[in-house]
């Protein structure tokens, strides 16, 4: 367990020097790839709180998918190589306002959970989740299905060239 | 965890293979002879080449961005070798146990992408940029037609662990699942019991014949995940030079090349597993002729182990050698054309088929 327990703070720290150097630096493109270790570690992270599922959806969605159109976007409009892509900090006094407050809610919030009420998951829990989603939460699940939907088809109706139009 | 000292020189002696056999098989399609000079039959070719890529200067560009550029060779190869992690290699040795196997798997052939756009970013060449544009455009377009074949095997077999799935394309089933019954072609209503006569009838592909077609997408879908021809835009030799790896020389283009055959085996083992009856023998039980257990060993004694691997790694290069016939037959297709086989005709079939699995499990509870 020792072992694991200084992994788990390495994965922890590398998570906070990854997510700092997207705050500092001033290439685009190096914080969009740094931005990619902060999720690898968070998803290490919830491996180690036996959230299997979760760990690897977050690879599949954020760093597989998400971060590739990120990095695709600023490929496509940004030249890169110019100084256009740096990006210097504006309304700092604010975004420093704004991320304290958010900070002090959540430290606030996390203080209040009584941990030792929730009993630890071990072993498959994988059946459960999806069992979860077709029964408890099919509302839901379905909503999200919907508003996919909606947005891949808004998407291509913009994307797609206008009959008639100039194009 | 230890299948890594399998399958970490299997996959160097695969590539130094791959490589002979490729441009071999190359050369008879195209009625040449290929190598001949190094060794006997030109055996020692790929060794040569080894040797000579090793002993080549590290060249990094001077306009390239160093950092970045010394990495992603590395984190491309990490990536794709993560893969292999969590398959298994006989019937009592498998992988990581992750009961989210195979989930983890698409989300790590997604990965690779990373890598390939950082090389050909940091390059600071247009054919580079260029090419590992594409190659984003292509692997995410084909990441969708690859997930719904994979979940059609997945509606079947009802579970996402690697080792699960194996075991339930053969006669050993009910050591992982004691109550579990196959039936010919999967449908309960034929009634005939297959449990103990394994084989190739109780392969995924003949438990639900409509599996091959989804096979047939699957192995399209790879084939552009892992940019090989027909779907190899992203390094178009006549266009882009070499596309994503141009700048690359030496060492860290060797590593490039392994992990695209790296990428290669992966998916022809995954295709072996899900579609293929994994390390299970094709012969099956014929009344006194016991040939599922002559020919696959029960698993955990030595001749298991044995057979196992034998018969996943001989499928597997079947696989290997099947991917090297298409390149060398068909042309590549056009940024348009690759785009229209994704989304206009492997999606929607695999669509199809994944409500026809829906169904099909249906009648085999």
């Amino acid at each position: 367990m020792e072992m694991l327990e200084i992994l788990f703070y390495i994965i922890g720290a590398l998570a906070c020097i990854s997510a700092g150097f997207i705050l500092f630096t001033k290439n685009i493109l190096y914080a969009a790839f740094a931005l990619v270790v902060t999720l690898l570690c968070i998803a290490a992270l919830y491996i180690f709180s036996n959230a299997e599922f979760i760990a690897v959806s977050q690879i599949m969605i954020y760093v597989g998918g998400i971060i590739v159109l990120i990095i695709f976007g600023i490929m496509l409009t940004a030249k890169i190589r110019d100084e256009k892509a740096l990006v210097g900090s504006h309304n700092r006094f604010l975004a420093f306002a704004s991320s304290a407050a958010i900070f002090v809610m959540l430290i606030s919030v996390i203080g209040t959970i009584n941990f030792t009420q929730y009993q630890a998951v071990t072993g498959s829990n994988l059946h459960k989740i999806g069992e979860g989603i077709m029964t408890d939460y099919l509302l839901p699940f379905e909503l999200m299905a919907v508003l996919l939907l909606v947005a891949l088809i808004g998407a291509t109706a913009i994307a797609s060239k206008k009959e008639g139009g100039t194009s | 965890m230890s299948t890594i000292i399998f399958f970490l020189p299997y996959l160097l002696i695969v590539v130094i293979f791959a490589v002979y056999g490729e441009r071999k098989i190359s050369a008879f399609i195209q009625d040449r002879l290929g190598p001949m000079e190094v060794g006997y039959y030109g055996i020692l070719q790929s060794i040569a080449d080894l040797l000579k890529l090793i002993q080549k200067e590290d060249i990094v560009p001077k306009a390239a961005d160093k950092k970045l550029f010394l990495v992603a060779p590395i984190l491309i190869f990490v990536i794709v070798f993560a893969g292999f992690s969590l398959l298994p290699v006989t019937s009592s040795w498998h992988g990581a146990t992750a009961e989210t196997g195979i989930f983890f798997l698409l989300a790590i052939v997604s990965l690779d992408v990373i890598g390939i756009i950082m090389a050909g970013w940091a390059s600071n060449n247009k054919y580079a940029l260029l090419g590992a544009v594409r190659s984003a455009a292509q692997i995410i377009a084909y990441e969708v037609p690859l997930t719904l074949s994979v979940l059609c095997v997945i509606v079947l077999t009802q579970t996402l662990d690697l080792q699960t799935i194996s075991y339930q394309q053969g006669i050993w089933v009910n050591q992982v699942e004691p109550d579990s019954v196959n039936y010919l072609f999967g449908l309960m209503s034929i009634g005939i019991d297959i449990t103990n006569v394994g084989g190739i009838l109780s392969w995924n592909v003949v438990r639900m014949p409509f599996l091959f077609l989804v096979w047939v997408i699957f192995f399209i879908a790879s084939l552009a995940e892992c940019n090989r021809a027909p779907f190899d835009l992203p390094e178009a030799e006549s266009e882009l030079v070499a596309g994503f790896q141009t700048e690359y020389s030496g060492f860290r283009w060797s590593i490039i090349m392994l992990a695209e055959y790296g990428m290669m085996l992966l998916v022809s083992i995954l295709g072996v597993i899900l579609f293929y009856g994994s390390w299970n023998t094709p012969f099956p039980n014929i009344g006194s002729f016991k040939l599922a257990e002559w020919t696959g060993g029960l698993p955990g004694t030595t001749s298991g182990n044995i057979l196992s691997a034998f018969w996943l790694i001989s499928k597997t290069s079947l696989m290997i050698f099947l991917q090297m016939w298409v390149r060398w037959t068909f042309p590549r297709v056009r940024i348009d054309q690759l785009m229209s086989i994704g989304w206009k005709y492997l999606t929607p079939f695999a669509l199809f088929f994944l409500l026809l699995c829906g169904v099909w499990r249906l009648l085999m509870i």
